[in-house]
């Protein structure tokens, strides 16, 4: 055993780049919020890109380590400390036996990634290590992390101190934020004049901000097209016959708050999409806390794909510059 | 039917057959995603059937959105093809109707509801134009259902009434979605009735519960050891209304792992049911009594 969790923080799990292949029984991808971060931290301490961190919310743990490792932190901007001494953020640190690694209050974004050399190696469910609550997988038992916990990991003693990611290749959501959409699915139901409103309108992040979905509110309702709606729908104009959800898309119940499916998505169900988040920004979601101004911004595909590119370049040259 | 090709985002491809609900757009819809496995094409990595659509998802950096697409299309022709037939099962799902969990549940988000003062039962039976919550049960569990998707949450099966359009009750999803729904709710919205398989959000109106586990991640409970999910597209379901005596009867069956699923093998034929729905059932039915 490696990590013994003294203090799990608020939510705090082991996560991956996530199960693929079991979203049509409905069990989604799952992995960490923010890929971009995760990736970023287990290149800083020598690991493969996809190994399993821990991605922690809002507040840090308090972990002590039986193992000697390099450790790095990504993502929100929060204090690191190592027996109380700070360390810089996205950079490699060591972590000495009987040492503690911890955490100050948030100042910005909400998500962190906690990477140890060798990685944390819990068992894999079904291809994954990436815990799923709702459907028991991955982790420790499919849960988040508790005091007491112990968790594994590989035996890598990584490559020490002093790795760092340049400060212009570290990613994070403006203020307001801007999340790109590619607008389509049943785009169509809305009217003209309601889908320009969506864009122009300013949301924030509401309080039911998680794994599963991002709600948002503080826009006007949506109008729907007038029809007769069709067999199997539900009378709701916002409602569909259930179809399957694709992540990263928008669903609108009554067309009131829209919602954002995230990495533990449902994977299907029956009310409306208007489109969807573009996959480079999907990482942005998962930096977002509660009451934070978002604008939408519609995009075209071939947009949508220039933004994946740059956002694959800065990961390359993140590959690059730590060799 | 009219099928209708998007996209979500810049990774999926979303396919309608068909904006309303039908067996004939559930059967073209899971033979072409079958066609579309089966065409192995490089880039995609998940294919999701449902009630009268299907997803595909693709990695842009393998293949463009523009080329999947055009290959899914392709493949519509192979859909229409296909046979409309299948070997699968009829199981026998008991259900606790207005037991107290879902009561409890729903009387905690009323203020969600279409119609804060009565219960889910209350409302779907008087918008379906029953005379009593009892008639409405009783149309609820009379004849047997086809599973056309499974998904949402881990293995939670979608079930389609196998009776006449006219027959078939419809209820609203709830106006905004609940964050908590006990695990094996029995639910309803639009046309589909559905077996909540773990705890959760939900928005579909509350029935009642099955004591029949559905999902087991960790394979201990007996029918779920091969897989930790229960139901696939194409299986059948019959209700059995049972009390709280047979309720708690079956929880104990199955934490002591004595509990079986009443399943009888069967042949779904769509030509054969639309010809004779009654006889179809009844027969589906006596499979299922022999069992």
């Amino acid at each position: 055993m490696t990590l013994k969790i003294k203090n799990s923080g608020l939510a705090t799990s082991i996560q991956d780049l996530g199960r693929i292949g079991y979203f049509h029984l409905g069990i989604p991808l799952s992995g960490a919020m923010d890929r971009y971060a995760l990736r970023a931290a287990n290149m800083l301490v020598g690991n493969d890109e996809g190994a399993a961190c821990l991605e922690a919310v809002f507040m840090g743990p308090q972990i002590e380590f039986t193992k000697s490792a390099t450790v790095a932190v990504t993502g929100a901007n929060i204090p690191i400390k190592v027996d109380g001494e700070l360390q810089d953020p996205w950079s490699s640190f060591e972590i000495n036996v009987g040492q503690t690694l911890s955490f100050d209050f948030l100042q910005s974004g909400a998500r962190i990634y906690i990477a140890v050399s060798g990685g944390i190696t819990t068992p894999e469910a079904l291809g994954s290590r990436s815990t799923y609550p709702i459907g028991s997988l991955g982790g420790i038992e499919g849960r988040a992390i508790q005091a007491g916990d112990e968790l594994p990991t590989g035996d890598s003693r990584g490559p020490g101190a002093g790795r760092t990611v340049p400060e212009n290749l570290r990613r994070k959501p403006g203020t307001p934020a801007s999340l790109r959409v590619l607008p389509g699915l049943y785009w169509h139901r809305l009217t003209d004049e309601s889908g320009a409103g969506f864009f122009e309108d300013e949301w924030e992040v509401a309080p039911e901000a998680d794994r599963m979905g991002y709600r948002f509110k503080g826009g006007r309702p949506l109008e729907f097209v007038e029809r007769e709606q069709p067999f199997g729908a539900g009378s709701d104009p916002s409602n569909i016959v259930d179809g399957c959800y694709s992540y990263g898309s928008i669903q609108v119940p009554g067309g009131t708050e829209p919602i954002v499916l995230h990495r533990d998505a449902v994977s299907g169900g029956g009310y409306f999409t208007l489109g969807a988040i573009i996959s480079a920004d999907m990482d942005l979601i998962g930096q977002l806390q509660p009451h934070t101004p978002v604008k939408f911004e519609k995009v075209d595909m071939n947009q949508a794909l220039e933004a994946r590119k740059e956002r694959r370049s800065m990961l390359a040259k993140i590959r690059e510059e730590l060799g | 039917m009219k099928t209708r090709y998007t996209f979500g985002g810049d990774e999926h491809v979303y396919v309608e057959m068909d904006d309303e609900m039908s067996l004939d757009a559930f059967f073209k819809s899971l033979s072409m995603s079958n066609a579309v496995r089966d065409a192995n094409i490089a880039g995609v990595t998940e294919i999701c059937p449902a009630n009268a659509s299907f997803q595909v998802r693709f990695d842009p950096d393998v293949i463009s959105p523009d080329d999947i697409m055009a290959k899914v299309k392709e493949l519509e022709h192979k859909a229409e093809l296909a046979e409309k037939r299948m070997k699968t099962r009829i199981i026998e799902i008991p259900v606790y109707y207005q037991d107290p969990w879902t009561h409890e549940t729903l009387m905690r988000f009323r203020e969600r509801h279409q119609n804060p003062d009565g219960t889910d039962l209350d409302y779907a039976a008087e918008i379906n134009g029953f005379e009593s919550v009892d008639a409405f049960i009783e149309a609820h569990h009379s004849q047997p259902w086809f599973v056309s998707m499974v998904g949402f949450v881990a293995g939670l099966p979608f079930l389609y009434q196998l009776v006449e359009r006219g027959k078939q009750l419809e209820v609203p999803k709830y106006l905004r979605p609940r964050t908590d729904t006990p695990k094996q709710t029995v639910g309803y919205g639009g046309c589909f009735s559905c077996i909540y398989s773990v705890r959760g959000a939900g928005g579909y109106q509350m029935f009642g519960i099955t004591p029949m586990p559905i999902y087991d991640a960790e394979q201990k409970v007996a029918h779920l050891k091969d897989f930790m999910v229960f139901f696939k597209p194409g299986d059948i379901v019959k209700w059995k209304p049972i009390d709280r005596a047979e309720y708690d009867a079956v929880v104990a069956a199955v934490e002591d792992g004595t509990y079986e699923p009443r399943i009888a093998e069967v042949e779904f034929d769509l030509d054969e049911f639309n010809a004779d729905m009654r006889g179809t059932n009844a027969k589906m039915l006596e499979a299922l009594n022999d069992a």
